[in-house]
């Protein structure tokens, strides 16, 4: 099998689907959906509709089949309209791919994989949890054994747009005895999940419209629902690349729009005066630079977790986990960066609402990537394994 | 129990944070199980490589050399050599 690190063809239809709902539904919405801290209904419904949701399952399930890197395309052109809808589609592939690669060949999971494509199901998330102090490789939580019947509560301190799904892949301890490390993944759903009493409300600064409030979570169900490989497993070879992947990707999307207001801005102030520099010009020369070298570093990442996807032994190295770290350190800080700089370019127009050269929405939704996993905690991890790894 | 082994399990008892005992736990049992984290195992291996002089190359930084008390054994066995029979 060919590596793949160009586009598929169903990777370029669905990115033209991601392009027109982007420009046709998401843009237009988005205002309104960040207003309101509201969830994106429409431009999820329309993803569902073109069988984006199921894009990262394999064709022969029924899904698009995509790779990794026709997922950061999307996310990239999604980020471009709407940073919530953006960063809620990540989010679901950053859960599919879970099942993808750990569940697939077991029936239960073959048959969510053919729902997923065949129904457009959004899944969620559940690893926080109050009381472990946001480590989410510790669960206090604990998966209940009644024969090959399970039960599970948990109090998830944060779901991202957990009320609007009927499918959330929670993590817990194996069992009551097992230790606080030693996580499962078992994926739940309605009407055998229960999501009572929320925990605060959603009221930020950006990403308004991914709704992350935290509920008190319970379900049942059997046995067969639990991914059959550890968490620990499933987040190093999955979990962590895909989030960070799919994310820097979609945050990409967000300094692409920027920059794109602060061109338009610089031209226009060009034509004013043939001849003349505008001052801004030199600027937005700067900004420029910056946003090829961010647009190189997630076609880098991108290409070395295709080739990890190919052979697990790089996979499971620690020099790849510090380079998917580096990735989300560095493209969170590079977002909000070119968002600024794109701001200082455009002037008030810019800081203004409401004009045709906004970048509220966009700088307030910047700044939440270096907070969520904040990067001191990821900065941290990268300090522990570099005080091991060798050159 | 080689000295080796003893080692291992004292560097355990001190650094992994496991929930058992490190004395106890079986030569082939999960430590990850008995609780061992990610952050705990870089600690277990700065110590181990401490106490023999060694530095654990990149090809055994990975999840399975901390599996067991019998991998890790194995680890330093293939950087130092055979235990002599004690």
């Amino acid at each position: 099998m060919p590596l793949a690190t160009e586009i598929s063809p169903t990777g370029r239809d669905l990115l033209g689907a991601a392009t027109r709902i982007g420009e046709e539904i998401a843009a237009p919405h988005a205002d309104d959906v960040d207003a309101n801290a509201r969830f994106p209904h429409e431009s999820i419904q329309a993803m569902r509709d073109a069988g984006l949701l199921g894009a990262f399952v394999p064709a022969r399930f029924g899904g698009g089949g995509c790779s990794i890197t026709d997922l950061s395309l999307i996310c990239t052109e999604l980020g471009k309209h709407c940073g919530s809808s953006a960063m809620i589609f990540a989010m679901h592939q950053i859960q599919v791919a879970c099942i993808v690669d750990t569940g697939q060949g077991l029936p239960y999971f073959d048959d969510l994989l053919a729902e997923i494509a065949r129904a457009g199901r959004l899944i969620a998330s559940a690893t926080t949890e109050a009381g472990i102090g946001g480590n989410v490789r510790s669960s206090i939580c604990a998966v209940e054994y009644d024969g090959e019947k399970i039960s599970l509560r948990k109090q998830a301190s944060v779901i991202s747009y957990g009320a609007y799904v009927d499918d959330i892949l929670v993590t817990a301890r194996r069992d009551p005895d097992a230790a606080a490390s030693d996580q499962v993944i078992v994926h739940v759903q309605r009407p055998n999940l229960t999501l009572d009493n929320q925990i605060d409300e959603w009221d930020t600064l950006g990403m308004r419209g991914t709704c992350s409030v935290g509920f008190e979570l319970y379900a049942t169900g059997t046995i067969e629902q639990i991914l059959p490989r550890p968490y620990a497993e499933v987040s190093a070879s999955t979990m962590l690349p895909v989030t960070h992947i799919t994310w820097a990707s979609l945050w990409l999307g967000i300094a692409e729009h920027a920059v794109r207001k602060a061109r338009a801005v610089v031209r226009a102030a060009a034509r004013k005066q043939p001849g003349t520099l505008p001052p801004s010009a030199r600027h937005l020369a700067t900004v420029v630079g910056q946003l090829d070298r961010f647009r190189a570093l997630v076609a880098a990442c991108v290409r070395d977790y295709e080739l990890a996807r190919v052979d697990p032994a790089i996979g499971a190295s620690m020099a790849f986990t510090i380079q998917m770290n580096n990735l989300k350190l560095l493209a969170s800080t590079d977002v909000f960066a070119i968002v600024h700089a794109s701001m200082e370019i455009c002037g008030l127009s810019a800081y203004r609402n409401g004009t045709d050269f906004s970048l509220g929405r966009q700088m307030r939704d910047a700044k939440s990537a270096s907070l969520m996993v904040h990067n001191d905690r990821i900065l941290d991890h990268n300090a522990s394994l570099l005080c091991i790894l060798k050159d | 129990m080689s000295e080796r082994t003893e080692t291992i399990r004292n560097i355990l008892s001190k650094h992994g944070k496991l929930n058992g005992s490190a004395d106890t736990i079986g030569e082939d049992k999960s430590l990850y199980s008995a609780g061992l984290t990610s952050h705990a195992s870089v600690n277990v291996m700065l110590a181990l490589e401490d106490e023999f002089d060694i530095e654990f190359p990149e090809r055994m930084l990975t999840r399975s050399t901390f599996e067991t008390v019998a991998n890790l054994k194995s680890a330093l066995d293939n950087l130092l050599g055979e235990e002599m029979s004690v």
